[in-house]
């Protein structure tokens, strides 16, 4: 008989000690697990949906907003840019390619992008079914879309006013899928792609539906357009986009266009590495918090394990003292103790990583927006921390209890019964 | 053959027993008479290796144990000497059966159930096998213990007052498989005790005073 199994008997004798401290330790573990899990996860989306783009150039205000609502898509854009002068930017010599976004409707909570072929290629994307969009009102889906929304190419829906709620639909012009993409990873999952023209025209008719008084002479629209191109043209002049998203020709573009941007317009540029790294670090107090507390938990697990060892060595010091009387040596006694420690706590940490991903998965699977979908079902190389972790615990736990047994004096103790 | 040489042991308070010279042949089976208080239990701990005397020589089968390493004394006692205490003392969380095995794998010995067997058998309480030890009676759990003292055939058998928690009846049953075990054994027999009831039983006594 190993002493393993000595020791995996002895904990269960006592089952409802050796359960307390095994959730002690899985609960500790289990958060860890959690936020490791997490945290990765959102910095790699971070990073994911900015991997390319190196300034994005909107209206003036918060930084940080202008990149949560251009690449994450989660915040409101912080306003609107001149068409005419976006143009100029996205001519400059600094610039290798510029993306225009133009937000401000969606379907379902899910945002109607208008923007334009470069965002096909920046985001790198493929179309599963279908093709991209070319005509107003043509719409390409994001895989998540199409699977959330049940929607397939050649189906039909309204947009409506804002980027979070249905209560203004338009409905004087309806949205076609004409194509669904491949499943990027990415927030272009769960965007609407169209072309900026559509967006501008949707809201013309917004406007104008605003003013019921002018309505009717909108009832032709498609008709004026075609005859009156001068119209176009000054409209062109009031044209607005949301923002700019812009890939650099070179690295010296880095030092030189921000502050041609900030400086000589009234615009604002914002680098998504840097604001993506004060976003995280806003999250990193959280993650810090909940990090301490959990080794918090992991430290009052392994006091916990310590005095249940330790109260448990007391009873069996007759036990152990008898061992030795059949034979065991004093090290053979170190170990059995010592191997109960470890068993415990790496049987809590075994629970509390499977635990930890189960929980993450349960999250993910709940979870309202897609933005950034958690899943449990991934592992990690640092994980194997943790187990180190639960190991030193265990000896760390064990090691005054095991001495013990290993120093006890067995004659001592066999004459006192 | 077992031989007890100038042996004396001094207690920490600064009290100092000596042991008149004892030699017993194999096979013999002698009682260890002496009241309480008289260093009973402290010439068992010398003789079964477990407490170390000041001064003086103890052999078990022509080795003198006391010049074995810690390891080596360990598992020599655990291969050569089978303890019977006052109160069974089996560990608790293994089964009967198990507490046998673990006796021969902590001796160094391969796992035997043939042998457990024969052993609990012997002893009338094959039956119990998977029983854990707070299933079973105190008789039951001394019988079980007189088990482990012979699981491997140990050249010395001692018995530190087997019978003195036990009613006459058991004390009598106690008695009668100790010294047939023994036998079927051929273990040298050491019985410590104060119990008068005893006594009859045995021809050699060495007397402690």
């Amino acid at each position: 008989m190993s002493p393993l199994k000595i020791s995996w008997k002895s904990l269960w004798s006592k089952p409802l000690s050796a359960a307390l401290n095994m959730m002690l330790i899985a609960f500790g573990t289990g958060i860890l697990t959690i936020l490791l899990l997490a945290s990765n996860q959102i910095s790699e989306k971070l990073e994911n949906n900015s991997k390319d783009i190196d300034l994005v150039v909107g209206a003036k205000g918060s930084p940080l907003q202008l990149i949560l609502s251009s690449i994450y898509y989660i915040d409101f854009p912080t306003g609107n840019i001149p068409l005419k002068e976006a143009m100029e930017l996205a001519r400059s010599p600094f610039v290798k390619r510029a993306v225009p976004l133009a937000l401000g409707d969606n379907y379902n909570g899910l945002r109607i992008v208008g923007t334009d072929t470069n965002f096909i290629t920046l985001y790198k994307l493929k179309a599963a079914q279908g093709k991209f969009w070319e005509k107003d009102f043509e719409t390409t889906i994001g895989a998540a879309v199409a699977k959330t929304q049940n929607l397939k190419v050649g189906d039909k829906f309204y947009g409506a006013h804002g980027l979070t709620d249905n209560a203004d639909v338009h409905k004087n012009h309806e949205y076609v899928v004409s194509g669904i993409l491949e499943p990027q990873g990415n927030v272009a999952d769960n965007l609407i792609l169209t072309n900026v023209a559509s967006v501008w025209k949707m809201h013309d008719e917004h406007e104008d539906h605003d003013h019921e008084a002018e309505k009717h002479n909108h009832e032709d629209h498609e008709g004026h357009d075609h005859k009156a191109p001068t119209e176009v043209q000054a409209n062109e002049e009031s044209r607005e986009l949301t923002s700019l998203l812009i890939q650099y020709r070179s690295p010296m573009s880095v030092a030189m266009f921000p502050r041609l941007v900030n400086e000589t317009t009234n615009m604002q540029a914002a680098s998504p590495a840097q604001e993506s790294t004060r976003l995280f670090s806003l999250i990193g107090i959280g993650v810090d918090t909940l990090q301490w507390f959990a080794v918090l938990i992991m430290l009052i697990a392994a006091i916990s394990v310590f005095v249940n060892l330790y109260n448990s060595l007391k009873e069996r010091n007759y036990d152990l003292a008898i061992m030795r009387t059949l034979g065991a040596s004093r090290t053979k006694l170190f170990m059995i103790v010592i191997a109960e420690g470890i068993m415990l706590t790496l049987a809590g940490t075994v629970i509390g990583v499977l635990l930890g991903h189960l929980i993450l998965e349960f999250i993910g699977s709940n979870q309202e927006s897609g933005q950034a979908q958690l899943t449990g079902f991934v592992l990690l190389y640092d994980e194997i921390y943790l187990f180190v972790a639960g190991l030193a615990i265990g000896i760390f736990a064990a090691i005054i209890p095991a001495i013990h047994a290993y120093r006890s004096n067995i004659s001592k103790i066999l004459a006192k019964n | 053959m077992i031989s007890l040489k100038s042996v004396s042991h001094q207690y920490p308070g600064g009290l100092r027993i000596a042991f008149k010279d004892w030699q017993i042949n194999n096979g013999d089976q002698w009682l260890l008479l002496g009241e309480s208080g008289s260093g009973k239990t402290t010439l068992l701990h010398i003789l079964t290796g477990i407490l170390k005397p000041s001064a003086g020589d103890v052999q078990i089968n022509e080795t003198s144990i006391y010049n074995l390493s810690a390891k080596e004394l360990d598992q020599f006692r655990g291969r050569n000497v089978g303890i019977i205490f006052q109160r069974p003392h089996l560990i608790k969380s293994l089964n009967i059966s198990d507490n046998l095995v673990l006796a021969q794998s902590l001796a160094g010995l391969p796992t035997n159930l043939n042998r457990v067997n024969e052993v609990l058998t012997s002893l009338g309480i094959a039956d119990k096998k998977k029983s854990y030890p707070n299933e079973l009676s105190q008789g039951q759990l001394q019988r079980v213990s007189i088990a482990r003292a012979v699981i491997n055939k140990p050249a010395l058998l001692i018995a530190d007052e087997p019978t003195s928690s036990l009613d006459d009846k058991n004390a009598t049953a106690v008695l009668e498989l100790l010294l047939q075990q023994s036998g079927i054994n051929q273990a040298t027999l050491v019985v410590a005790t104060h119990d008068k009831r005893v006594k009859d039983a045995f021809t050699n006594t060495y007397a402690l005073s």
